[in-house]
């Protein structure tokens, strides 16, 4: 999927995170590029929100260097497509599910907010293409939690970005609206080459996308495939404790990691969610 | 003598009595009156998708402290509420990014405001409906050149706000978002907070420090209870404020009592009846949904 030869969209040169004596990672070496799928893993707490902010400089590396279309990053970029978590929207935001997509196209633009005909068919276009079109006029607030990241994922491909980040775009949905969600984003790098940085817990609703996984622990990172990273041996390392990994059904379920129950780790998900 | 006796209850309340010649006396009044409306339309929705309907409160008091500081002292009172709300609005703004922390520094400025404002009132020896029209609003009191004052500061409001629009609105509703867009959320914040601090230092002179909540807020909340347009929502907003407004003054100016009663009672039976509008639809099936079923079921 990832094209090899293509100057990297994004570029981490021996790039470290520390809050004064805690040090989340370091000398990190990444290049994601145009059309890939890197997959961020790791518990809580060890920095992966984090690095998708120092990618929006939002916050700033202790060490090293981050450059994105080669250029170092600065506050916000019209190029990077953002996804947060989801938070609902509250009750009576004056805002239509358009309203909301137009904004990736020009919600910083100075002035009122009146669209083009040339951004309403666009608006159109991502609408018919995350599949809202028959809640565009609704207000945001009165749609279901998958229809508004729905319209989240259609605002964040508005803009033609070159980067998506997402920070756990699929908490709190259910399945079926996991695997819409993350078919959305898969299409939109199919068909434009837009590389994804997907932060989540669970890797299994994303993993036939997967080219590369990050795995941040105990303030180590490991980079490679699924089958690369994804291994008893490798964890085990990188936790300092046994952990076993297991293949079943296309899924990978990650056992014995030091972690307080519930607070993340594929076991809880990969199970609770797991196919009938 | 019975003072609640109630024919003369009534008149207090409603008078007709030589409207057209008391009329002209408040003409300033009204145009002041409609003028604010417009500010506090406007400025409305952003105070909602903000969450800051109790920071207007909170610096409403500081103005007051400054405008009762400003009447002790025979300086322009516009000028002094403006300097007390420009500073709790640029406090709240600086100390209050979250919103746990924002209600605290507001709980804690707000008495301090009403406080400082009644030991002003206090020293004071004037006349008294002057000193009590800061807290609940007066209609005599707006002569030509605090007139022009008043609608300067309005203007810059609104074409702050004007300007600021798109962007202010996706940082009201999704900060996080808007600022990876390159939207300067903080900036607009401050910006924002200035302008609600001149917003409210202006409405204070007609309707009163304790209510200038139901001209900066309740018709934005009335509004938004049937609309999402984001067209329509300040649009209504406007006319729920100016209607509240110029509606209470012309009903006060009959009887002998201040104007925020009138004003405050408008605003109020405007919101519950858009309030009961908003239920009933809500009941009646969601709102702007294409083929609300067919929709369901393409998403299931």
């Amino acid at each position: 999927m990832a094209n090899n030869i293509a100057p990297p969209v994004l570029s981490l040169r021996s790039a470290s995170l520390a809050y004064g004596t805690r040090r989340l990672w370091h000398d990190l070496d990444l290049d994601v590029r145009p059309g890939e799928f890197l997959a961020v893993l790791g518990p809580n707490g060890t920095g992966k929100t984090s690095l998708l902010k120092t990618i929006l400089g939002q916050e700033r590396l202790s060490e090293g260097t981050i450059t994105f279309l080669g250029q170092p990053v600065g506050r916000g970029n019209r190029r990077i497509g953002y996804i947060p978590q989801q938070k609902l929207f509250e009750q009576g935001t004056p805002l239509r599910a358009r309203d909301l997509i137009a904004f990736g196209v020009n919600g910083h633009r100075w002035g009122l907010p009146v669209s083009s005909q040339t951004v309403r068919e666009h608006v159109d276009r991502v609408l018919a293409a995350v599949g809202a079109t028959d809640y565009a006029a609704a207000p945001v607030a009165t749609l279901s939690g998958g229809e508004q990241q729905r319209i989240r994922v259609g605002q964040a491909i508005a803009g033609n970005p070159r980067l998506l980040l997402c920070d756990e775009p699929l908490l709190s949905l259910d399945l079926h609206h996991q695997r819409g969600v993350s078919e959305l984003i898969d299409a939109q790098r199919q068909a434009l080459g837009t590389a994804v940085v997907f932060v989540t817990h669970d890797v299994n609703p994303v993993l036939s996308f997967v080219d590369r996984v990050l795995y941040l622990a105990g303030g180590r990172f490991r980079i490679g495939t699924p089958d690369e990273v994804l291994r008893s041996e490798v964890l085990s390392e990188m936790y300092d404790t046994p952990v076993e990994v297991i293949r079943s059904r296309g899924r990978i379920v990650v056992l014995g990691t030091p972690e307080e129950p519930g607070v993340h780790d594929h076991l809880d998900t990969g199970i609770g969610r797991s196919h009938p | 003598m019975n003072p609640l006796d109630n024919q003369d209850l009534w008149s207090q309340i409603f008078g007709f009595a030589n409207y057209g010649e008391l009329l002209v006396l408040v003409r300033n009044s009204i145009i002041a009156g409609a003028v604010l409306g417009v500010v506090g339309g406007l400025i409305g929705p952003f105070i909602m998708m903000r969450d800051l309907a109790f920071a207007v409160h909170g610096v409403s008091e500081l103005s007051f402290a400054g405008a009762s500081a400003a009447l002790l002292f025979g300086v322009n009172v516009l000028a002094g509420s403006m300097v007390g709300s420009m500073l709790a609005a640029l406090l709240i703004g600086v100390f209050g990014a979250r919103a746990r922390e924002r209600n605290s520094i507001i709980a804690v400025l707000m008495p301090f405001g009403l406080g400082l404002g009644i030991l002003f009132l206090a020293l004071n020896k004037g006349r008294s409906a002057n000193k009590f029209g800061l807290l609940t609003g007066q209609i005599v009191s707006v002569d030509n050149p605090q007139l022009a004052m008043l609608t300067a500061i309005s203007i810059v409001v609104i074409l702050g706000l004007l300007i600021m629009w798109r962007p202010l609105t996706f940082a009201s509703i999704d900060a996080d978002v808007a600022q990876a867009r390159g939207v300067p959320v903080t900036t607009l914040a401050v910006v924002f907070m200035v302008l609600l601090g001149l917003a409210t230092a202006v409405s204070i002179q007609v309707v009163g420090a304790l209510l200038v909540l139901s001209l900066l807020v309740t018709p934005a909340a009335a509004a938004m209870r049937v609309t999402s347009s984001p067209v329509l929502t300040p649009l209504l907003s406007v006319v729920f404020a100016v209607t509240s407004i110029v509606g209470g003054i012309l009903l006060a100016l009959g009887g002998g009592l201040p104007i925020s009663p009138y004003v405050t009672t408008i605003s109020f039976l405007i919101y519950v009846v858009c309030r009961i509008i908003g239920a009933r639809r809500a009941k009646t099936g969601a709102i702007g949904r294409l083929g609300v079923a067919a929709g369901r079921v393409s998403n299931r």
